[in-house]
């Protein structure tokens, strides 16, 4: 497989189930080891994120620390981190619950703590493995468009992992679709749409046009 | 209210029914002593049963404590490699395995009469669920939550204190809660050989046909029990209640 990503750039990952999707991600983390490739000019380590399929909250912590777990672990003092975490989960439309527990938030509002953890660090590549697929599809809309925003306003790199068709257009500046086989690569397009995406944007035919073309590349497998 | 009143009734309808089966002599009162038997030697013998009590309720609660500390220490060391966990802990269970009451007099031997060799075995009967509840607990953290902490280059120290212990607590809880109960029963088989305490008290009560005695402190040894597993639940209650299912309000 080879695929060139650039800074800034958000890129959908598509593929059937089983073709390498999270692999790939976790190889790019250095969570997993290459088998025999080679990651070039990979980021530098902390300035990457993660975020899983959940939430995975610390359900012994409140949703500030929570957020502020990696500045924790990174050593950063209590003020710093509290005082960043608090700026993140505003971000995300969770400043008013910053002293609640996992346990007694919804799912959309855990995904977003999870977000917020992830953006907290201020990574400039920021790794997604199909994080809103266990939402419904009201939260997930909502979260998507939220999410673009936040990659707009940070100017950072997303790499994105989903089967949702519909999500990797809408999300995407650039879409790509793996083989089944491993490591291969079936199509690789821009997304011809405008940058600000709003959810009007849905029922706009540019988007279905797309989302054609990836589902077409999906199904000749 | 609620909660303590539909096991009080069970309780009350039990007593006043053996009370009058002694009495009307429906169960000879030297087998089994009336209710009223039992309290009168609670009563009577208040002074000798109080300090064997507290002598009990001592040795007891201190083997409790060093297996709490040795079996976390213990499945912590276990947890930390495949190969130490594959190397020991077949000797755990194997632990587990020897009757206590067969080694009790080497305990004898090895401690001498007295608080030492009870202690020794209220410990010895009490590490294992310790040490098998912990070590399920910290090896069965949350994969994603590792990688999320490797991510940020957290070493396995701060792994342990800021996710794998934190994460086995609802298990170690579990593994105190089987402790403290096997702890107290520890302790008085302890006393049947080291002498001293409500062990001896049941052990010299027998030997006099002193039936009512030996429920006194039977009784006595239930009780210490149950405060020791109520301590626990407290614990539990107060460290889980705001992210654990088991103690959340249902």
């Amino acid at each position: 497989m080879d695929l060139t990503i650039d800074a800034g750039e958000f890129l959908a990952v598509l593929g059937p189930s089983g073709c390498g999707k999270s692999t790939l991600l976790r190889m790019i983390a250095r969570l997993s080891v290459t088998n025999g490739g080679r990651i070039v000019a990979e980021p530098e380590q902390f300035q990457t994120a993660f975020v899983f399929q959940d939430a995975h909250l610390l359900p012994w912590r409140t949703v500030l620390d929570n957020a502020a777990l990696p500045l924790e672990l990174l050593g950063i003092g209590r003020e710093e981190r509290y005082s960043k975490a608090r700026a993140m989960l505003a971000q995300v439309g969770l400043a008013e619950a910053e002293s609640r527990y996992p346990a007694q938030l919804s799912g959309g509002m855990r995904m977003r703590v999870s977000l917020a953890r992830a953006l907290v660090t201020e990574p400039r590549l920021l790794l997604m493995d199909e994080p809103f697929a266990a939402l419904d599809e009201i939260t997930r809309f909502h979260l998507e468009v939220q999410l673009r925003d936040l990659w707009q306003r940070r100017g950072m790199t997303v790499i994105f992992v989903t089967h949702s068709i519909s999500e990797a257009a809408f999300l995407a500046n650039r879409a790509v679709v793996m083989t089944r086989r491993k490591g291969g690569i079936k199509l690789d397009r821009r997304m011809d749409l405008p940058a600000q995406r709003t959810n009007d944007l849905r029922s706009d035919p540019r988007l279905g046009h797309e989302m054609k073309v990836l589902m077409e590349a999906m199904e000749e497998e | 209210m609620k909660k303590f009143l539909p096991p009080l009734i069970p309780l009350v309808v039990i007593t006043l029914a053996l009370e009058w089966m002694v009495r009307s002599a429906f169960v000879p009162g030297y087998l089994v002593p009336a209710p009223s038997a039992v309290i009168r030697a609670l009563f009577d013998s208040r002074d000798e049963l109080s300090a064997a009590m507290a002598k009990t309720s001592a040795a007891a609660v201190i083997g409790f404590a060093l297996s709490t500390f040795t079996g976390v220490a213990i499945a912590v060391l276990l947890s930390s490699s495949r190969a130490i966990q594959r190397s020991f802990y077949p000797y755990a269970v194997f632990f587990q395995t020897v009757p206590i009451i067969a080694i009790a007099p080497l305990l004898v031997i090895w401690f001498g009469y007295g608080m030492k060799t009870v202690i020794a075995s209220a410990f010895i009967v009490s590490i294992f669920p310790v040490i098998a509840n912990t070590l399920t607990g910290l090896l069965s953290t949350d994969p994603a939550l590792r990688d999320l902490f490797r991510l940020y280059g957290a070493s396995a120290g701060v792994t342990l204190v800021k996710l794998r212990f934190p994460a086995a607590l609802p298990q170690i809880l579990t593994g105190l809660r089987v402790a403290s109960g096997l702890a107290v029963i520890g302790a008085i088989v302890g006393e049947f050989i080291g002498g001293q305490g409500l062990g001896s008290v049941v052990d010299v009560a027998r030997t006099q046909q002193r039936v009512d005695k030996v429920f006194a402190a039977v009784l006595l040894a239930s009780l210490l029990g149950l405060a020791l597993f109520g301590v626990i639940n407290l614990i539990s209650a107060l460290t889980l209640r705001r992210w654990h299912a088991s103690e959340q309000a249902s």
